[in-house]
C-alpha cells in the first residue's frame, strides 16, 4: 500500500515568545501556559493512502494547521518523520513541493493591483507551468468555480468568497497530486462552500491518484466530504476511521439534546451518573441553552430533568438523536468545539 | 490505482521553473504597479521639486562666481579669477568658461543623482522590505511551498523593481534634462552601460540580502530604512560629487567611506565621470577612474548576490524551524 501522506511520531514544539525569562516568568505568575513552550503535535502518527480524501477535525488551536505546515514543507519537526509523496519531508522537499498546493480559509495572498487571471498565473509560475497551460487550466477553472464574471477585476475588488474561490483555483491550477485545505470554506456563505466541496469532492473521486488532505471545524463537512477522518485535539489523534465507524464508536451510547432557558450552572450535570459526557452552548438571540448528553443508557434522563426544573428553567425541546461527528468529538475529548 | 504523475527534475526543468518564476514574481511589478496613473505625478515629477531645490543653489553658486569674474574694480580691471585679480581678458574668459561648464556639471550631477534616487527608495522600501510585506499578506508561506529557487523570487522581485523604476527614472531623467537645460556629454557609452547595470545589480544585490535580514529584524528594520535613506543621499553623494567630501578635513572622508559601501556611491561616480566628461570640476573631484569603479562595482554586485542567497537560506532554515517567519500567525 502506497500513502500519499504518512507520519510517524510527529512532535512539534513551539518555543515560547522572545524575551523567554520575563515571559515565563510572567506566565508563571498570572498561571498562563501559553506564553511558555507549546506541544502543537505530540506523537502525531497518520497514513493517508493515495486517493484519499482525508479529514482531519478538530477545534482552535488542536494542531491541524501545524500538521499541515510541516507536511507543506514550511516547517520542521521537532521529532518524529514525516513523509509526503514518498519523500522525507525534512531532507527531501524539492519533490514534495512539485507535487503539493495548499490553500487556506481566509487567505489574503496575491495582489490587489493585479486581476483575478493574473494572480492565479503568477503563482503557476513558481511551479513552472507553461503560460497558455496555465491560462487554459484557469479559464476552465474560473467557470467552474463561478468566478468568470470577475476574471479581469482586480483582486482588491472581489468579495472574501470570490476571493477565497480565487484561491482555490490558485491551488489546483498547478494539477497537484496532493493538495492540502486548511479550512477552506472558513467563513464563506452556503453556495461559495458548497461549490468549494463539491469540487474538491469530485476533483479526488474523478481522477487517479489525488489525494486531500482537508482540516476543519465544520463536522458536516468533514462527514459529508471525507472517506475517513481523524479526530485531533491538543496535538494528539484521539480517533481515526471512516466517519460511519467514528459514529458506530458510540452507538452502544444515547445521545440527547436538550434546549433549555439560558442555565448558569451546568457543572452538576458531569457529576451524574450514567453521564458519560455532555457539552453546552448558549444561544443569547433566544436567551437559551443547548445541551447535548451522551448517556450510557437512558437512565439519567429523568433525573437530569429534575436538575434543570429545580433550578426554576423550562425544557423547551428533548431529542434523542442519532450520533453525529461532534457527539463521537465530545464523547473522546468531554467538551465540544466551542 | 494509477500513481501520480511523474515529475521532471532535469537541469533544463530546473532552469525553466526558475526564469519563469523570475518572470511571475516580476509581473506584478512592471505591470501592476503601472496600472495607477498617479505615478507620473508622485514618482516622476515630484522627485524634480527635491532636485530643483539643489539646481537653484547650484545656480545661485554659478550666478556669483560668474557675477565676481565679470565685476572690474580699480584693483581689478579683469575681475576676479578664484582669489586674485583675472591677468588678462584671456584669463578671465578663461575663468568663465570654467564657472559656467561646473555650474551645469554640478547641476547635471544632480539630476544624474535625483535619478539615481529612485533606484535606490526603491531598493529600500521595495526589495529590502518586500518579504517582510509577503509575510504579512501571506504571500511568503506560499512562496515558500513552491519548487522554484529561492533566488528565483528575489530575483524576480529586483527584475521588476529595475524596469519599473527605469521607467521612472528615465522619466525624471528627460524632465529634468528639458526643465533644467542640462548637457550631458557621452564619449564611451558602452562603458556607461557596462557601469550603469553593474551599479543596478549591485544595488539591488544589496537589497536582496536586505530583504531577509529585514524579514528576522521585523517591524525595526522600518527605522533602519528611514535611517538609510537620506544620510545616504548625503554620504553617497547623490547631489554632489561625493569626492568632494574627501576634501573635507576630519569627518568628511570617514562619511565618504561609509557612503561606499552603498554601491550608488561608486555608481554614481562613475556614470558621472562618464556623461560629464573625467575634466569636469578640474577633475578633482572622482574618488577612482571610472573603469577602476567598474570593477569594484562588480565584485560588489557578486559578492551581494552571494551573501543574498545565504542569508535567505539561512532565514529558510529559520523559518522552518522556529516557525514564526513565514506566517503571521506563528
Amino acid at each position: 500500500m502506497s500513502y500519499a501522506v504518512e507520519t510517524r511520531d510527529l512532535t512539534r514544539i513551539f518555543a515560547g515568545k522572545k524575551k523567554r525569562r520575563i515571559r515565563r516568568k510572567r506566565a508563571a505568575s498570572e498561571g498562563d501556559e501559553h506564553l511558555g513552550p507549546v506541544t502543537a503535535l505530540d506523537e502525531v502518527s497518520i497514513q493517508i493512502r493515495d486517493g484519499e480524501l482525508f479529514g482531519m477535525l478538530g477545534p482552535n488551536g488542536a494542531g491541524k494547521t501545524t500538521l499541515i505546515k510541516i507536511l507543506a514543507t514550511l516547517l520542521l519537526p521537532t521529532s518524529g518523520q514525516a513523509f509526503v509523496a514518498g519523500h522525507d519531508v525534512a531532507k527531501d522537499p524539492f519533490p514534495i513541493r512539485q507535487r503539493i498546493n495548499m490553500v487556506s480559509g481566509g487567505e489574503t495572498s496575491g495582489y490587489g493591483l493585479l486581476t483575478a487571471r493574473e494572480n492565479v498565473w503568477m503563482f503557476s509560475q513558481f511551479y513552472g507551468v507553461p503560460s497558455k497551460v496555465s491560462k487554459g487550466r484557469i479559464d476552465e477553472l474560473m467557470h467552474t468555480f463561478g468566478l468568470w464574471d470577475k476574471r479581469d477585476a482586480k483582486v482588491r475588488m472581489l468579495s472574501t468568497g470570490q476571493r477565497q474561490k480565487m484561491n482555490m483555483i490558485r491551488g489546483f491550477v498547478t494539477d497537484p497530486d496532493i493538495l492540502f485545505l486548511d479550512e477552506p470554506t472558513l467563513g464563506l456563505d452556503v453556495n461559495a462552500a458548497r461549490v468549494i466541496r463539491e469540487y474538491v469532492t469530485n476533483w479526488v473521486r474523478s481522477q487517479e491518484g489525488k489525494t486531500v488532505l482537508l482540516t476543519t471545524h465544520y463536522m458536516a463537512e468533514a462527514d459529508q466530504m471525507c472517506d475517513r477522518i481523524a479526530i485531533i485535539d491538543n496535538g494528539k489523534i484521539l480517533a481515526c476511521d471512516t466517519p460511519d465507524n467514528l459514529k458506530r464508536m458510540i452507538r452502544t451510547e444515547t445521545t440527547f439534546r436538550l434546549e433549555v432557558d439560558t442555565m448558569r450552572d451546568t457543572a452538576t450535570f458531569s457529576t451524574m451518573q450514567g453521564v458519560k459526557n455532555f457539552s453546552h452552548t448558549d444561544d443569547i438571540s433566544k436567551n437559551r441553552t443547548n445541551l447535548t448528553f451522551i448517556l450510557e443508557d437512558e437512565g439519567p434522563v429523568a433525573e437530569i430533568l429534575s436538575a434543570i426544573t429545580s433550578q426554576g428553567k423550562k425544557v423547551h425541546s428533548l431529542q434523542k438523536s442519532e450520533p453525529t461527528l461532534e457527539d463521537v468529538f465530545i464523547s473522546m475529548v468531554g467538551r465540544g468545539f466551542e | 490505482m494509477k500513481p501520480a504523475a511523474v515529475r521532471r527534475t532535469d537541469l533544463r526543468y530546473r532552469i525553466g521553473l526558475n526564469l519563469r518564476a523570475v518572470v511571475g514574481r516580476s509581473y506584478p511589478r512592471i505591470v501592476g504597479a503601472n496600472r495607477e496613473p498617479s505615478w507620473i505625478f508622485f514618482e516622476a515629477l515630484l522627485p524634480l521639486l527635491g532636485i530643483a531645490a539643489y539646481v537653484f543653489i547650484y545656480q545661485a553658486f554659478g550666478t556669483r562666481a560668474i557675477a565676481a569674474i565679470l565685476g572690474s574694480s580699480s584693483t581689478a580691471p579683469w575681475g576676479m579669477c578664484g582669489q586674485a585679480p583675472c591677468a588678462d581678458a584671456a584669463q578671465q574668459a578663461a575663468y568663465l568658461a570654467m564657472a559656467k561648464a561646473n555650474t551645469n556639471a554640478l547641476i547635471a550631477s544632480v539630476v544624474l543623482g535625483g535619478t539615481m534616487v529612485a533606484f535606490w527608495l526603491n531598493v529600500l522600501w521595495s526589495m529590502a522590505s518586500q518579504l517582510y510585506w509577503e509575510k504579512e499578506i501571506g504571500n511568503l508561506q506560499l512562496y515558500m511551498m513552491a519548487p522554484m529557487n529561492r533566488m528565483a523570487l528575489l530575483g524576480g522581485m529586483a527584475v521588476g523593481g529595475m524596469v519599473m523604476t527605469s521607467m521612472r527614472a528615465v522619466s525624471t531623467l528627460i524632465a529634468g534634462i528639458f526643465v533644467f537645460g542640462v548637457l550631458f556629454q557621452v564619449a564611451d557609452p558602452l562603458l556607461l552601460l557596462a557601469v550603469f547595470f553593474a551599479a543596478l545589480v549591485a544595488l539591488y544585490g544589496l537589497g536582496m540580502m536586505f530583504a531577509s535580514l529585514y524579514l528576522l529584524w521585523g517591524r525595526e528594520a522600518w527605522n533602519l530604512s528611514a535611517l538609510m535613506e537620506e544620510p545616504i543621499f548625503f554620504s553617497s553623494g547623490f547631489y554632489f560629487p561625493v569626492g568632494g567630501l574627501f576634501r573635507v578635513p576630519g569627518w568628511g572622508p570617514i562619511v565618504a567611506i561609509v557612503g561606499s559601501f552603498v554601491p550608488a556611491t561608486f555608481g554614481l561616480d562613475a556614470l558621472r565621470q562618464l556623461t560629464l566628461s573625467t575634466t569636469a570640476f578640474g577633475g578633482k573631484l572622482w574618488i577612482f577612474d571610472a573603469k577602476t569603479e567598474l570593477y569594484i562595482l562588480v565584485f560588489m554586485a557578486v559578492l551581494f548576490l552571494v551573501l543574498a542567497r545565504y542569508s535567505l537560506a539561512y532565514l529558510e532554515t529559520l523559518a522552518k524551524r522556529e516557525g514564526k517567519l513565514t506566517s503571521r500567525h506563528q
